[in-house]
């Protein structure tokens, strides 16, 4: 570094009212070069912007998850989706919600039926599944064991939309189904998870008939608490036999995938 | 009857309008998702050039959806002017593109042919057009309206300021309005989406907002963009309403999907005037729309998504709003894919818009799902500015930590002025310069010391 480096001039200038951040999380007082954002702020930008697309990008590595579930001791099955690529789950929702000919045949065996059907897909962040699925069942799975129910294996779905448990729900006869999803990731958090909740699974299920518990990751919802959760509104859903609005004590949010 | 045109030997054959249209609509996802888009290029183009040959007339006789099924036709056929479309009677949907283009063909003119479109007729022309065409027409339509600033004047590029909070914290909300104000963003409306879509939420923040309203002088109009249900609720209880906000769609069984009927928007309209707050023949309303809505809430029965959005403004102009904002790339990939496909939509909405009378502005916008980023918003947003959009949206650093998706900043808002020489409606501007937030020139000082006369609303730290 010469003299000069140590000497340069201020060429952005900052907005001197940065305590007004205590309010609120908001991009406020980045200050500015002209009408421009200082270097800073941004690439801090763009570097919010990347993590979000390689979140809905990145492949989901589905076989490396049913290896983590079975490490655990919980059966899994792999399958995927009618879309075949990610660009085609992007602009084809109704692809996204059923299972691929070959999926539904392996499915299609002869299995024990189950009352809760569970699956785990990467909806639009497959980062999310990665860093938060495992700590939700860690919870999840021995509360629903504790119940006596007869759950289904952990069908690890690649390219899945939340409705996708209608079609896995629908192949084991279940009551109920728990998908864990891949939420849309936003600037400020790229593996935000969410669980769908719905009572009869069938094709053709809206979501409005669901419950949902969302933004799940460190930071947001707690695994473990939506694990809780998850586990509560399944006994409720069993008891009154219904899901979706009429059970809601929570929240309903819309599908943040689009579904 | 049918259509047909042929081209390299193939005949097309199109049977009604609305498949006529649907076909000849540059590419998207949305139209490929409900089954409506045309096969190949080959065909596409075909249907463009039967559409050109088609005289504007027939569009007074085939409605894309019954006028006995649907109150948006109904009310297309009801308020179509036979005398304003006099002018441009004899022309085909081809000819009526070269009108448009005309040099002959100015504001005053376009102005005085508007109430003689209907939507069909102009989302046909649009479909047949460049972006180059959609901005030169765009450019010379002249719509202003007014509340306590003057939107749309010649050489004014107003900026709605979005300050939206994740809990609708009102001193949240506030820190990003003052943020705003001081790049000297707001003069459209400061329009908060709240998360909550409730009465108590909606009273919250236009209490906050009348207080910053009444203390600074501002000659800001606002609106708490929940419900018009809401909206009616709040207005019974004589809360500082300025604006009534409603999303609107293209057919009556989407706007149902809404929760909104046309006698619902009426009776909004009503009340709206009955506050008085406004200037004598103050323009009231605040509508959002975006392509691909109709669909998402399967109520598209069987037309493009571009001619549905242009149905919306057919609605829209019933209600003489302050502002209409397009929210184009709000929707996600699985109606408008990619940066190329929302440009043309933002383009196409914009022109359609302002040919039909409208205070149009742009939601210059992207989720992370779609292949976007802020290069796409960049052209967009210059295309825009030099078609002459009314407004567009200012997000504390395009970042909405609320909806999670990425509109044009405040910084946007600073550069889009600066390159087109575009300023702020002239009431807002001279505030601007009374409270020194700017100086003589009309150049920014950010200066915190104008900050101080709003810090009550945040306890008076800092």
């Amino acid at each position: 570094m010469s003299e000069t480096d140590d000497q340069a001039p201020a060429t952005s200038s900052s907005d001197d009212w940065s305590w007004l951040s205590r309010y609120t999380a908001a991009r406020i007082a980045l200050g500015r070069c002209g009408p421009g954002l200082p270097t800073s702020a941004h690439l801090g930008f763009q570097a919010a912007h990347a993590e979000a697309r390689d979140a809905v990008l990145k492949p989901f590595d589905a076989a490396g998850c049913a290896a983590d579930v079975t490490a655990r001791g919980w059966p899994a099955i792999v399958v995927r989706s009618r879309a075949a690529d990610r660009a085609t789950y992007l602009q084809r929702p109704d692809a996204g919600r059923l299972l691929a000919p070959d999926s539904e045949a392996l499915l299609s065996e002869p299995r024990a039926p189950a009352d809760i059907a569970l699956v785990v897909a990467d909806g639009l962040s497959s980062r999310a599944v990665q860093v938060n699925a495992l700590p939700v069942l860690d919870t999840l799975m021995p509360l629903l064991a504790a119940t006596g129910r007869r759950l289904s294996p952990i069908i690890v779905a690649a390219q899945g939309r939340v409705a996708l448990a209608d079609h896995v729900g629908e192949l084991f006869d279940a009551s109920a189904s728990i998908i864990l999803i891949g939420e849309r990731p936003g600037l400020s958090a790229a593996d935000s998870l969410g669980l769908y909740l719905t009572w009869m699974p069938r094709r053709g299920r809206v979501d409005s008939e669901r419950n949902c518990i969302s933004n799940v990751r460190h930071g947001g919802l707690a695994p473990e608490d939506a694990a809780k959760q998850a586990a509560e509104l399944i006994a409720r859903m069993f008891k009154h036999r219904a899901a979706g609005v009429s059970l809601a004590r929570l929240p309903q949010l819309p599908a943040p995938d689009g579904s | 009857m049918g259509f047909s045109h042929s081209l390299g030997g193939t005949t097309y054959r199109f049977d009604d309008l609305r498949t006529l249209l649907a076909k000849a609509t540059p590419p998207r996802s949305g139209d490929v998702l409900a089954g409506l888009a045309a096969q190949d290029a080959a065909e596409r183009v075909a249907a463009r050039m039967a559409l050109a040959d088609l005289p504007l007339r027939h569009f007074l006789d085939e409605a894309v959806i019954p006028y006995e099924s649907d109150e948006v036709t109904r009310l297309i056929v009801d308020q179509h002017d036979g005398s304003a479309f006099a002018e441009i009677a004899s022309l085909t949907v081809g000819a009526f593109r070269e009108w448009l283009l005309s040099d002959a063909t100015d504001a005053r003119r376009l102005s005085a042919v508007s109430p003689g479109l209907t939507p069909e007729m102009v989302a046909a022309v649009c479909k047949i057009m460049r972006l180059q065409d959609l901005v030169t027409v765009a450019a010379k339509c002249e719509v202003v309206t007014r509340f306590r600033c003057t939107i749309g004047l010649p050489g004014r590029m107003s900026t709605r300021l979005q300050p939206n909070h994740p809990l609708d914290d009102p001193k949240g909300v506030a820190a990003s309005i003052l943020d705003g104000l001081m790049y000297g963003v707001g003069d459209a409306t400061i329009g908060i989406n709240p998360a909550s879509d409730d009465l108590d939420t909606m009273l919250r923040l236009l209490d906050m907002i009348e207080t910053l309203r009444l203390a600074s002088h501002a000659p800001i109009q606002s609106c708490v963009l929940a419900h018009v249900t809401t909206a009616l609720k709040a207005i019974e209880r004589r809360a500082p309403v300025d604006l009534v906000f409603q999303s609107l769609a293209g057919t009556e069984e989407a706007n149902r999907g809404f929760g909104i009927t046309l006698a619902q928007l009426d009776e909004a309209l009503d009340a709206a005037e009955g506050l008085a707050r406004g200037p004598a023949g103050a323009n009231l309303m605040y509508f959002e729309t975006g392509q691909g809505s109709e669909l998402s809430s399967s109520g598209h029965c069987g037309v493009d998504q571009q001619t549905l959005e242009a149905r919306c403004y057919a609605v829209a102009r019933r209600y003489r709003p302050l502002l209409v904002n397009t929210v184009v790339g709000f929707i996600g990939p699985e109606y408008l894919y990619d940066g190329k496909q929302i440009m043309r939509a933002g383009l196409e909405d914009h022109f359609c818009g302002k040919l039909l009378g409208l205070p149009m502005g742009c939601d210059v916008c992207y989720t992370n799902h779609a292949e976007a980023d802020q290069d796409d918003m960049d052209a967009l947003l210059t295309l825009l500015g030099v078609a002459g959009c009314t407004y567009i949206m200012g997000v504390p650093g395009a970042d909405d930590i609320m909806l999670n998706y990425q509109s044009t900043s405040f910084h946007d808002a600073l550069y889009i002025r600066k390159v087109l020489g575009k300023r702020a409606a002239p009431e807002f501007e001279a505030w601007l310069a009374a409270t020194g937030i700017s100086d003589g020139k009309g150049e920014l000082r950010f200066d915190p010391a104008r900050l101080m006369p709003s810090l009550p609303l945040l306890g008076a730290e800092g």
